[in-house]
């Protein structure tokens, strides 16, 4: 159809800029049958969320199974697990902008779309546990009451929406580029993306500081806390992206190189060491010190006074993280695609138990008077994280609707009518 | 030009106006479900008034405001809950910090305070809410892993002491400092209270109590019109909102009217003292400085203005 003057021209932004977002939508609505099916049952699955939410405000938070001795479950465990996979992008701005790898850099935005997902989910999960959705306002800096900086929720607030801003503004800039035709001028994402790399690492200390900065929580009163967080963060992180560039290749067909990959496994080969080492470690203070302080350790991992609700958790936990780190190291995963993609799930599933129910629940049991309440999701629960997964993934599923295209130069321009057919045809067969 | 092919969709229009319809009729389809999704936040939608959802934080409020937000607040309880009731905003006595002791040779863990607070405190009734755990321990210890709060048998039993926890008033309050929105705070007679009505519900400050001293209103409390406190305070007692976060408050809207604590009355052996520590002659004064006092969980730092003795 149109073909935009010449870049030379230079043509107004005003102009340009709703072009870009208007081919965007296209790209992001546009596909084979396949991609309406996928979407059709996120779609679904966020509705139910969606109404269990709407529900859970009308009628209360009684609706879920937590309780005054285990306050906060299911929700803050998966929003602390998301905060790492948001960080876990930046394993692969590092080996792009810092030790210059070209072909990470050219698949670099898969990690910080993912980002922006992930970063969205967190404030999801937020929002479905609290109590009072409609005063949302009284957290808003100069409309309401902003605790800073004595609070590190309001720590928090700042740093997961400012990695937000951030990362929107990277990946919006490039593409705006590349849909322009022009080289991004670096003075406008380099300085942003050096910056992400050091908030990477910000959003989930801050998130760990929440948590270990509670002297009445024994459990969480670990100054390794924040160093877990981050090094199961560059496990989760990198094997979901992972497992996102083989779903690319596979069923979008899109040409990705498998350096990228093996530069990630590389990455994971490490940090998988580290988070099991300082796993042992805590645990080690845990059990040879003993005393009440370890009563929280002991229900978690074997059980207390008859207890063992999240024994059964735990253990498939370690034996995920174990079972990856063995897949891993093994040499067969850099040449076996089965071998990655499992290691990469178990070591996802791993992460998502031991920082979600595993970290999350233990805190409050037993509680602060020692008593003991156990804690299991209630339907409601399942279906507002399922629904708020779902919507993740399909913010996720846009985000590389659009950026892939326009990155690959698959469809360089602006003749989409001419490209609908031949984009929506080729991946579904 | 997008519209008419929404509106004409036949298929002999061909392949992408077909597709263009069927994407419109997909986004419509969504969106209807979206709507019907939420539609349980109706609800929500006719019972919050704008004046409640526009309603400044506590400290803000001028006088003018307080005596409008109490009315409204009086007129919802009347409309909701079928109860008359006053409800004040008594403010702290200069020179006051009010002080708590336990007398723990004393205390035979009959809970009549318990009681006592979840009917002064109009707490739920299904719950069995109140402000104060009481927990029984073995003799020949202070570690809370060996106590209980759930006996059930005539008390006091053989080789038990009973210890009943509440908030403690604490004056580096770790609850203060973890909420976001300043919802609550301490004030300058010692007590720690909460802005129901600024409140988000994120709970945070329940997980920062190291006493277990806070509570969440999981659903919005029920009590018959009749067994309502008429006699209530806004930072008190007055009935609160679903989705809040609550504490015991030393029952501010008597204490600061020279009244004792409802737990305090409520104890038939005398093992509560509840007063002005910057009262020379107070009775809690006279404890602090003759009794080997002690406080919960020292080691934290919090620093409570609640203290524990034994006579023997």
């Amino acid at each position: 159809m149109t073909r935009l003057s010449m870049p030379s021209d230079r043509p107004s932004h005003w102009l340009s800029y709703p072009r870009f977002v208007g081919r965007s939508l296209r790209l992001a609505t546009d596909g084979p049958r396949s991609f309406y099916v996928w979407m059709t049952l996120l779609t679904a699955v966020f509705l139910v969320g969606a109404n269990a939410w709407a529900n859970q405000v009308a009628h209360g938070m009684i609706l879920t199974n937590m309780t005054d001795h285990v306050s906060w479950g299911l929700y803050i465990a998966n929003f602390t697990f998301m905060v790492g996979v948001a960080d876990g992008g930046v394993m692969m701005v590092i080996p792009a902008y810092l030790y210059h790898d070209r072909r990470m850099h050219d698949v670099v935005i898969l990690g910080e779309l993912l980002a922006i997902a992930a970063i969205v989910m967190c404030l999801m999960f937020v929002t479905v546990d609290l109590g009072r959705p409609d005063r949302f306002w009284h957290l808003i800096p100069g409309l309401g009451r902003f605790n800073f900086p004595v609070s590190m929720l309001t720590w928090d607030v700042i740093v997961l929406n400012g990695y937000l801003l951030l990362n929107l503004h990277i990946c919006g800039y490039l593409l705006y580029m590349r849909f322009l035709g022009r080289t991004p001028n670096p003075r406008w994402y380099l300085p942003f993306v050096m910056l992400s790399i050091v908030w990477a690492i910000s959003i989930h200390t801050v998130t760990a500081f929440l948590y270990c900065g509670l002297g009445g929580r024994p459990f969480w009163n670990s100054a390794l806390l924040a160093p877990r967080f981050l090094a199961s963060a560059f496990v989760s992180g990198p094997a979901f992206i992972i497992i996102t560039m083989f779903a690319l290749r596979r069923i979008a067909r899109v040409p990705l190189p498998d350096g990228p990959i093996q530069t990630l496994v590389k990455i994971v080969r490490v940090t998988i060491l580290i988070n099991l080492l300082m796993v042992v470690s805590e645990v080690f203070t845990e059990f040879y010190t003993g005393g009440t302080h370890t009563s929280s350790a002991h229900y978690l991992f074997f059980g207390l006074h008859g207890f063992n609700g999240l024994v059964p958790w735990i253990w498939t936990a370690i034996a995920c993280n174990v079972v990856a780190a063995i897949l891993f190291l093994h040499p067969a995963a850099l040449s076996r695609m089965w071998v990655v993609v499992l290691a990469c799930a178990a070591a996802f599933t791993g992460a998502w138990i031991e920082k979600g129910m595993g970290l999350i629940v233990p805190g409050f049991i037993p509680s602060t008077l020692h008593e003991i309440v156990e804690y299991a999701p209630s339907l409601t629960e399942w279906k507002i994280t399922a629904g708020t997964w779902a919507f993740g993934l399909m913010v996720y599923t846009i985000a590389l609707k659009i950026a892939i295209p326009i990155l690959s130069g698959r469809l360089d321009g602006y003749d989409v009518g001419a490209d609908d057919d031949a984009s929506g045809a080729a991946p579904a067969s | 030009m997008t519209d008419q092919q929404t509106t004409i969709s036949l298929p002999v229009l061909g392949e992408v106006s077909r597709r263009t319809a069927m994407k419109g009729a997909g986004a419509t389809l969504g969106a209807a479900a979206f709507v019907a999704a939420i539609a349980p936040l109706r609800h929500l939608g006719e019972s919050l008034t704008a004046d409640e959802f526009m309603q400044r934080h506590y400290k803000e409020l001028s006088a003018e405001d307080k005596r409008a937000v109490l009315a409204r607040l009086e007129a919802e309880t009347a409309s909701e809950y079928g109860a008359e009731v006053r409800i004040g905003d008594l403010r702290p006595i200069p020179g006051t910090k009010f002080v708590y002791a336990i007398n723990l040779s004393v205390c035979n863990g009959n809970g009549a305070c318990v009681e006592a607070c979840h009917r002064e405190n109009n707490h739920d009734r299904a719950t069995n809410q109140s402000y104060i755990r009481v927990l029984e321990m073995p003799k020949g210890t202070m570690d809370m892993e060996q106590g209980n709060t759930t006996y059930q048998h005539p008390v006091p039993a053989d080789d038990r002491f009973y210890m009943p926890v509440q908030c403690q008033q604490c004056d580096e309050p770790p609850c203060v400092d973890v909420c976001p929105v300043e919802a609550t705070w301490k004030e300058d007679d010692g007590i720690v209270v909460v802005d129901y009505n600024w409140c988000i519900g994120c709970r945070y400050c329940e997980a920062a109590c190291p006493y277990h001293a806070r509570r969440f209103n999981w659903k919005a409390p029920e009590v018959p019109a009749a067994e309502i406190n008429p006699d209530q305070g806004y930072l008190s007692n007055r009935i609160r909102p679903q989705g809040v976060v609550e504490k015991c408050h030393y029952c501010l809207h008597r204490t600061r009217a020279g009244r004792l604590p409802a737990c305090l009355e409520a104890c038939p052996t005398g093992a509560r003292v509840f007063g002005n520590i910057l009262d020379p002659d107070s009775d809690i004064r006279w404890i602090l400085e003759h009794k080997r006092v002690y406080v919960l969980k020292e080691d934290l730092g919090t620093k409570p203005s609640f203290f524990y003795f034994f006579d023997q």
